[in-house]
């Protein structure tokens, strides 16, 4: 909402406060002022000027040269380019010395050997958009109506000089979507009185029932319509200080009927329309549901199908206006209408809500309706639009308003305790004070004890319970006053939960290993949806995306995080180690909230170490991760209870992954990006793993207990196996671990060997095993004797033979 | 032979001082003290001596044997010391070169500021509440005092699944499901942090998914001054001790009544380009919770008050760091990641 302070100041006295201070005011008081725009402090020296004379330019067809009275001894030389300018006109000049917007300063020039003293501006050279401009100045010079004097301040008499308050206003504000409601709002913070418009057209005999009759066939739609019929007008362009207003409102003007119906809206923040009488079908006016299917053409020439759930004014048949939203090309004023049948109507917000989004039709009338208009001024807006019309367009009034339907306009009573509004504020104020702000805000209010009863105007839908007026009390009275105090009562510890705390100690792991933590989006693509999913199900899908992109819920973190190893990749980061803990979303069917699990994965690729100067480089590989993992599963206590088994799920290498499981239960993946999907995406070998965070968080032990360090010394004993080549290191090192008992203490691989050395289809696997008992130091015969339970073991159960 | 004996000495300890390192000097004790050395040469000659010069010169030759031995031994403690030196200078590194990198990976802004806000609440006695992404309508709208047509909803385009299920738009669908917990009894004392999305294009400001934290505080008599001094620890914590914060009324259909709540800008007021020359920066939303939203909940609005308050994490890091652009956050450009990785 733009609110031009000039025009502002018709109804609120502003003096002693400039525009920046009565912005400030306002944004304090609740409703936040964007901006203050002054559009004449960029411009000076511009003035009024008369064409006396024009000829053409002497050495140029397109250029005019024009004898210029600007209000001094001597008229001055002026030479335009504009096609429309002519002798006889009252013209805006930039006198020589005159800046326009942008800095742009009129000099003293020559153009193709004639002087140039000044120039003749068009309304967008004052600054004003193309858009707001009337139809007739969107191009050339501004032409002043003739009550203007040459020499006088041109800015002002556009209203140029005045400062424009852009109001941004909350939804629960629509009171504010007019001057006079902006009125009451600075008259409350002021504290000084509002002056209302009161109009009274002076009528004929005539009366306007004569010409038309209403009827509502949809009362709920619209419960009020009142119209008024003002006859012979004049059409022609609105007054120069309306369509300055209009323009500085941001409302373009068209016509004298057609800006007074706006200056009203903006006024009285309730929406109008004019039709021309004569282009009605017939006498009355019928309000109903539109058909579905009906077609109708808007005065923006578009034809628009209706349906069943928009309203529509109609002439008995015909729709002849989209209820709130727009009126019909047929009915429209029009150069030649000479009779005119005001329309001042409440209708539902839902309603024209609906049909404004149907059509994609925001106008200012249906942001109004849509937000609930005051009903009391529904009257009020019909007869000063008729006022204006008689004013300013020559028309003559007709007798009496025609109404249809009936709407409340019962005011609501709200009360409050001082003792309930003190409590929740945490302020002491006593009742005066509280008064005098209901008083500021021109509310009735009456006091019992410690309650007061406060009567809401209608203008002030917003106000419905008593926490309403606790904040019309808050704000008017300051926050700034209210002191700083913290919640009493007892405190209770603050804490995260074990989960919360384990989440944390995880990523703090990831961190300390060299991952830095990436957070990708959650909506993917169809196709990245389902990719790398640890469970394949149909994804949760958008009902109205903005993007393919953008679609689906994912169901693995992998995807966005490959995408982000490529990005890096892509700007000379070969080395990239990211990890990403969140939600992924598995569709749990229609209307069902999916399930949300937390997952923690990780893509790395390039380097893992690196140190150059001494010749040190490793790059990442399958163990890189796996020993990652097992290092994150020693870090919440799941170190034995997490194992590995190959496996080639979609995606991933098929001979360089594991599935992760977790007491035998699948948590995961790790392994090798698929080296085709690497290309495919562009990024070097990369390894990834997905886990279940929450499962393995849930599992993660949480009791922590001391284990005696070992009194005795340990005996180590290395073996080297032969063993085929398919045999895995976990099914040698579980045989190991059965047959050694309770004296193994540990088992280690410390080499693996394939090669020229070895027979075909054969290696080696040599393992450094560690015999303790914590009770005695055990002796090499004791040892021994265990030692060859397990070499016996091993032979008969995996085949495997000592090296030689 | 004692003359013998005393030449093979001073021979003896001349050849010890000029010994030159370890070996020699061990030759020089192999060449006299040694089993074919001349001083055994010369016990050997003993036996030609009477009985009553034999323990006379035997002790002479002991005396030179512990002479030697022990000009020996000091010039090896000499020699030692010497070799100890000569190998530490040969081991000398050049410090200045760069030591092997330990990695160190960076936790992402928004985490950080995230658990900086939860350790802050969490001392002053809250915990944190978590919830899903995927809201019913319900929870996301309608307990929040935002029925179904609510021209408020206007105000936050959402991601729609169903017509009954949606990306939340907001973390306060968890102070709802919190609430309902509670039965009807307080305190509550939360801070919900968590993603949230709205239907927004992705551009220097702007985000479709970003990170939200929500404090709540229901309790039998929790006041409007007991928000604004929490927030105004918040500010402080967050941002420094010397700042202030500013309350402006505004509307939540959550809250009432609402506020916008300004930290005064690190400019000290005189204004800069980052709070557009006003000296203050919005920084959340707040309010005292709507009875309706009490109500729904299971709370009896006539005893129980509470506060809300909310915030963006991006704007929040943004302020802080001086980051210009919120796609930074997802783009995960390990030149942006990395530099969060130092503790403040
Ligand atoms: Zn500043």
């Amino acid at each position: 909402m733009f609110v031009s302070y000039k025009w502002l100041a018709q109804y609120v006295d502003l003096s002693g406060v400039t525009p920046q201070e009565l912005a400030e005011k306002i944004t304090r008081a609740g409703i936040e002022v964007e901006g203050v725009e002054t559009p004449a402090s960029e411009m000076k020296n511009i003035v009024v000027g008369y064409v006396k004379e024009r000829e053409q330019h002497p050495n140029a067809d397109k250029l005019n040269k024009c004898l210029v009275d600007i209000g001094e001894d001597e008229p001055v030389q002026i030479i335009c380019g504009a096609k429309n300018v002519d002798a006889g006109q009252y013209v805006a000049v930039a006198k020589t010395g005159a800046v326009l917007p942008g800095n742009f300063k009129i000099k003293r020039a020559k153009l193709r050997g004639e002087e140039s003293n000044g120039m003749i501006c068009s309304l967008q050279e004052l600054g004003i958009e193309s858009r707001l401009a009337p139809k007739e100045y969107a191009e050339g010079i501004f032409n002043f109506p003739n009550d203007v004097t040459p020499g006088e301040d041109a800015l002002e008499a556009l209203n140029r000089d005045d400062a424009i308050l852009e109001l941004s206003l909350t939804p629960n504000r629509s009171d504010a979507l007019s001057m006079i409601g902006v009125a009451y709002e600075v008259a409350a913070i002021l504290d000084r009185d509002v002056k209302l418009p009161e109009p009274n057209p002076a009528e004929a005999d005539e009366k306007s029932a004569d010409s038309i009759s209403i009827r509502i066939d949809a009362p709920a739609d619209n419960p009020l319509y009142i119209a008024r019929v003002v006859k012979n007008v004049k059409i022609g362009p609105s007054p120069l200080w309306m369509q300055t207003y209009l323009m500085n409102a941001g409302v373009r003007p068209h016509n004298n009927v057609v800006d007074i119906t706006n200056y009203v809206l903006m006024e009285y923040g309730q929406p109008l329309h004019a039709f021309d009488l004569d282009r009605l079908g017939s006498k009355e006016i019928v309000v109903r549901r539109a058909a579905d299917g009906e077609k109708f053409v808007t005065l923006d020439d578009t034809e628009r199908t209706l349906s069943s759930d928009q309203l529509v004014i109609t002439d008995g048949k015909k729709p002849v206006a989209l209820a709130g939203v727009m009126g019909g090309a047929n009915s429209e004023v029009h150069e030649g209408t000479v009779n005119v049948l005001i329309e001042s109507a409440y209708f539902d917000g839902q309603i024209v809500r609906t049909a404004s989004k149907a059509h994609v039709l925001r106008s200012e009338a249906s942001a109004r309706f849509e937000k609930g208009v005051d009903p009391s001024r529904v009257q009020a807006a019909c007869d000063r639009a008729a006022e204006l019309m008689a004013d300013l367009a020559g028309g003559t009034v007709l007798s009496g308003s025609v109404i249809a339907g009936d709407l409340s306009m019962e005011q609501k009573q709200v009360s409050i305790t001082l003792e309930k509004l003190n409590t929740v504020l945490g302020t002491d104020l006593q009742m005066d004070s509280v008064e005098d702000i209901f008083r500021r805000l021109q509310f009735e209010t009456e006091t019992v004890g410690s309650e007061i009863t406060v009567t809401v105007p209608t203008r002030r839908g917003d106000i419905a319970i008593p926490e309403d007026l606790t904040e019309e009390v808050a704000r008017l009275y300051g926050y700034d006053h209210i002191p700083l105090t913290l919640p009493e009562g007892a405190v209770q510890p603050g804490s995260l939960s074990p989960y919360q705390l384990g989440r944390r100690i995880v990523r703090r792991y990831l961190e300390g290993t060299g991952f830095n933590q990436a957070i990708t989006y959650s909506l993917t693509s169809s196709k990245r949806a389902s990719e790398f999913a640890l469970e394949q199900r149909e994804p949760v899908a958008l009902s109205m995306p903005m993007s393919e992109e953008r679609a689906f819920l994912r169901q693995s973190l992998l995807p966005h995080l490959i995408e982000a190893a490529a990005y890096n990749n892509a700007r000379q980061m070969a080395s990239v180690a990211l990890y990403e803990t969140s939600s992924i979303y598995l569709n749990e069917g229609e209307n069902v909230q999916p399930k949300e699990e937390e997952r923690l994965a990780g893509v790395v690729t390039g380097m893992w170490h690196e140190h150059l100067w001494q010749g040190e480089k490793k790059a990442v590989d399958f163990f890189t991760v796996k020993g990652i993992v097992e290092g994150l599963a020693a870090r919440i206590g799941l170190q034995d209870r997490l194992t590995f088994q190959k496996a080639a799920p979609a995606g991933f290498h098929p001979g360089r992954t594991a599935e992760v499981l977790l007491d035998s239960e699948p948590v995961g993946f790790i392994g090798q990006l698929h080296p085709s999907l690497a290309k495919e995406v562009d990024v070097k070998e990369a390894y990834l793993f997905e886990l279940k965070l929450d499962v393995m968080l849930h599992a993660a032990r949480e009791d922590l207990s001391y284990a005696a360090i070992p009194r005795y010394p340990s005996i180590g004993r290395d073996i080297a196996l032969v063993v085929d080549s398919t045999v895995e290191a976990a099914a040698l090192e579980a045989v190991i671990k059965h047959a050694g008992g309770s004296l193994l203490t540990s088992v280690r691989v410390f080499d693996v060997y394939e090669g020229q050395r070895m027979e075909e289809g054969k290696k080696s696997v040599a393992f450094a095993l560690t015999y303790a008992d914590p009770e005695k130091t055990l002796t090499d015969e004791e040892v021994t004797a265990v030692h060859e339970k397990v070499l016996i073991a091993l032979k008969e159960q995996a085949d495997a033979e000592l090296r030689g | 032979m004692e003359q013998q004996l005393n030449e093979l000495q001073s021979q003896a300890l001349e050849k010890i001082a000029a010994a030159a390192d370890l070996k020699e000097l061990n030759d020089i004790r192999v060449a006299y003290l040694g089993k074919k050395g001349p001083v055994t040469e010369v016990l050997k000659g003993m036996g030609k001596l009477s009985a009553e010069e034999r323990p006379k010169m035997g002790a002479l030759v002991n005396v030179v044997r512990e002479t030697i031995a022990n000009a020996i031994e000091e010039k090896q403690t000499v020699l030692e010391a010497a070799a100890i030196e000569q190998q530490l200078a040969l081991e000398t590194v050049d410090v200045t070169l760069p030591g092997s990198p330990v990695k160190i990976g960076a936790q992402h802004p928004l985490t950080r500021i995230t658990e900086e806000i939860e350790d802050l609440f969490i001392g002053m006695g809250y915990t944190v509440a978590e919830g899903p992404e995927v809201e019913q309508d319900y929870y996301n709208f309608e307990a929040l005092n935002l029925p179904k047509g609510h021209p408020a909803r206007d105000m936050q385009d959402t991601f729609y699944i169903t017509p009954e299920l949606l990306m939340r738009t907001h973390t306060s669908p968890v102070q709802v499901r919190t609430m309902q917990k509670h039965g009807g009894r307080g305190p509550v004392k939360i801070i919900c942090p968590g993603k949230v999305y709205r239907r927004d294009s992705d551009d220097a400001t702007h985000s479709h998914q970003f990170t939200q934290i929500e404090g709540l505080v229901v309790g039998e008599n929790i006041r409007m001054s007991d928000l604004k001094g929490t927030l105004d620890v918040f500010a402080k914590k967050m941002f420094g001790a010397d700042r202030e914060i500013r309350l402006r009324p505004s509307f939540f259909p959550f809250t009432e009544p609402s506020v916008e709540v300004d930290v005064s800008c690190m400019c000290g007021g005189k204004g800069c380009s980052i709070c557009k020359g006003t000296g203050w920066i919005e920084v959340l939303g707040a309010g005292m919770v709507h009875p309706n939203v009490l109500e729904m909940a299971g709370f009896d609005s006539t005893k129980y008050t509470g506060f809300a308050f909310g915030m963006g994490q991006e704007r929040i890091a943004m302020l802080k760091y001086g980051i210009d652009d919120i796609r930074h956050f997802y783009t995960n450009d390990l030149r942006f990641l990395k530099q969060f990785s130092v503790h403040e």
